[in-house]
């Protein structure tokens, strides 16, 4: 094929212990540590595998969001993707709004294969792959640990409640990864000057004539609740008095 | 009086016990109506299970040979046809659920409320983000259909003493063939299901090794309980991913909990935060997992173990 495009989300990085501001406005992101969405950067590895086997000609890494967003799209053109796009609009912009924003980009540059992080650590959403495939009404292939491209299907192994589903979809088609799919490479140093000599385009997104509807509005936010801490017990013989106590033996 | 439509997860002979925490949820919103909806080959055990749980006001069914496994780019037409009328539509926050309700909301071009955990109003809600570090309540917009998947573990599953009405819906449309299913490989055992066990006994990194979870395993079914395991454990290659408990896992509510050399990474109390009584056994007293367990006991778990089964 000719095309690959992943998404590539600008995300507190996994490693930071996210804090709701006291006002509850909003999370702490003043100086924390921002990377790529670590599923996206599965998504990108895969795509790039696909290309070194030989079985596509480009990848295409995407974001949706401020002028930061260079950041870790520079970082994914290090990782090998061949050239970058950078669709301008707010970070606080919706789902479905972004997946238009995605059909958009997929419909310009003729793309056979999206590949996606299956959700975002920041919001735990979980939809912009399927909406994305809803409205180009092709195939979904959600929470991927396994893909094997065949000529024009794909068979993809996906991580269910269940277990294993294989299932065949036909091209063009949106894939979400999940953990187990893959290890991403690490950056390599003459990797990253060479990154900044690849192209990277900036696209106001009103140019792409998407107006957002039906918002779900944040309106607070604050800490999950706590849980009491409890008791230790001194051995085995305390834990089990303990749970009979509860009435749980 | 506000209709709701609840997506009926099923395995195609046996109701998901997600679908009457789905019930639920609904319930919670004032003044509703709450339809179900049966998308299989053949409804008819499915649609009885289902016609059984309380405060459901009929069972919709829909048979189609297409149906006989669950895939989005299939179903979410059909739940599309259906939903006409109905001011929520609602799906379970399993991969189910997760999978097939984003589809439906973008057809019918509205944005996806995910994890409801509470109602706070007709169209606000709570949910968790980062990992369940934080909660934001979210507020959709009036005056169009709120189509949302429903945290499983945030709420308990309606009584089932109901004798609901089943109607068959007449649908029309057209069915894509570009998704198929080939294959379906469950490492299910004759042990209570994960998701939905009152007891679960869950391995982590410590227990070293495949042949180790051996002790879980005898715990887990002197207690008649689940086994789960923590992210680590997976990933290491002790246990398959489909135990894995977690935000990258499988979220649960069990009544009892046992954390059995796990650590306690925010990543798996994520998981488990609804849980009833957490136990854990580390011989690490510094370990996170202490800091939410009911009841802790610092110890070498491969002495505790089998000394804790006998003692059963």
């Amino acid at each position: 094929m000719e095309k690959i495009l992943v998404g590539l989300k600008r995300a507190i990085d996994y490693n930071v212990r996210v804090r709701v501001k006291n006002d509850g406005s909003g999370v702490e992101t003043d100086g924390v540590k921002m990377s790529i969405n670590p599923f996206d950067e599965i998504a990108l590895e895969e795509a790039l595998r696909i290309k070194d086997r030989g079985d596509a000609s480009e990848v295409i890494v995407m974001s949706i969001g401020t002028d930061a967003a260079q950041q870790q799209l520079r970082t994914g053109l290090a990782m090998g993707a061949d050239r970058a796009i950078l669709v301008d609009a707010v970070d606080s912009i919706d789902p479905l709004s972004r997946a238009r924003v995605f059909q958009e980009i997929v419909n310009r540059e003729g793309v056979e294969l999206v590949i996606l992080g299956k959700q975002a650590i920041d919001d735990d959403n979980s939809q912009i792959g399927q909406m994305l495939a809803a409205i180009w009404g092709r195939p979904q292939a959600t929470f991927a640990s396994k893909i094997e491209l065949n000529g024009n299907t794909a068979r993809v192994t996906r991580e269910v409640d269940a277990g294993l589903e294989l299932v065949d979809v036909d091209l063009p088609a949106v894939i979400s990864v999940d953990l187990r799919l893959n290890e991403p490479r690490y950056v390599k140093l003459p990797d990253i000057m060479k990154a900044k000599k690849k192209p990277l385009d900036q696209i106001p997104i009103a140019d792409l004539g998407i107006e957002s509807s039906s918002i779900i509005e944040d309106s607070h936010f604050e800490p999950p609740a706590a849980r009491q801490k409890g008791i230790i017990v001194d051995d085995v013989a305390g834990l089990v008095s303990a749970l009979t106590e509860k009435g749980l033996l | 009086m506000a209709k709701v439509l609840i997506v009926a997860e099923h395995d195609g002979a046996v109701l998901n016990p997600s679908t009457a925490k789905c019930v639920a949820c609904a319930t919670a919103i004032a003044g509703t109506e709450i339809d179900v909806a049966v998308l299989a080959a053949s409804a008819a055990a499915v649609a009885s299970d289902a016609a059984k749980l309380d405060s459901v006001a009929r069972i919709l069914t829909v048979e189609n040979a297409a149906n006989e496994y669950a895939l989005s780019a299939i179903l979410a037409p059909q739940v599309v046809a259906l939903a006409d009328g109905y001011d929520y539509i609602f799906g379970p926050s399993t991969t189910f659920g997760k999978d097939l309700m984003p589809r439906v909301a973008a057809l019918l071009g509205l944005n996806q409320i995910s994890d409801i955990m509470s109602v706070e109003g007709s169209h606000t809600f709570k949910r968790p983000i980062y990992a369940g570090n934080a909660i934001v309540t979210v507020t959709a917009p009036t005056g169009k259909p709120v189509v949302a998947t429903v945290r499983t573990a945030s709420w308990q599953a309606v009584d089932a003493t109901n004798s609901a009405p089943v109607e068959s819906a007449d649908i029309a449309v057209d069915i894509p063939s570009h998704t198929r299913l080939v294959s379906v490989e469950s490492g299910q055992s004759d042990r209570p299901d994960l998701q939905t066990a009152s007891t679960v006994v869950s391995g982590g990194r410590a227990l070293a090794s495949s042949e180790n979870f051996d002790i879980i395993f005898a715990l887990a079914d002197k207690l008649g309980a689940a086994v789960g395991a923590s992210r680590a454990a997976v990933d290491a290659g002790y246990v398959p991913n489909e135990m894995q408990v977690g935000q990258t896992g499988k979220i649960i509510a069990p009544d009892l909990y046992f954390a059995i050399g796990i650590s306690g990474a925010i990543q798996h109390l994520t998981g488990i935060k609804d849980a009833g009584t957490i136990v854990a056994i580390n011989k690490d007293e510094e370990a996170p997992i202490f800091e939410v367990a009911d009841i802790g006991l610092v110890a070498d778990l491969f002495k505790a173990l089998p000394e804790l089964t006998n003692a059963l």
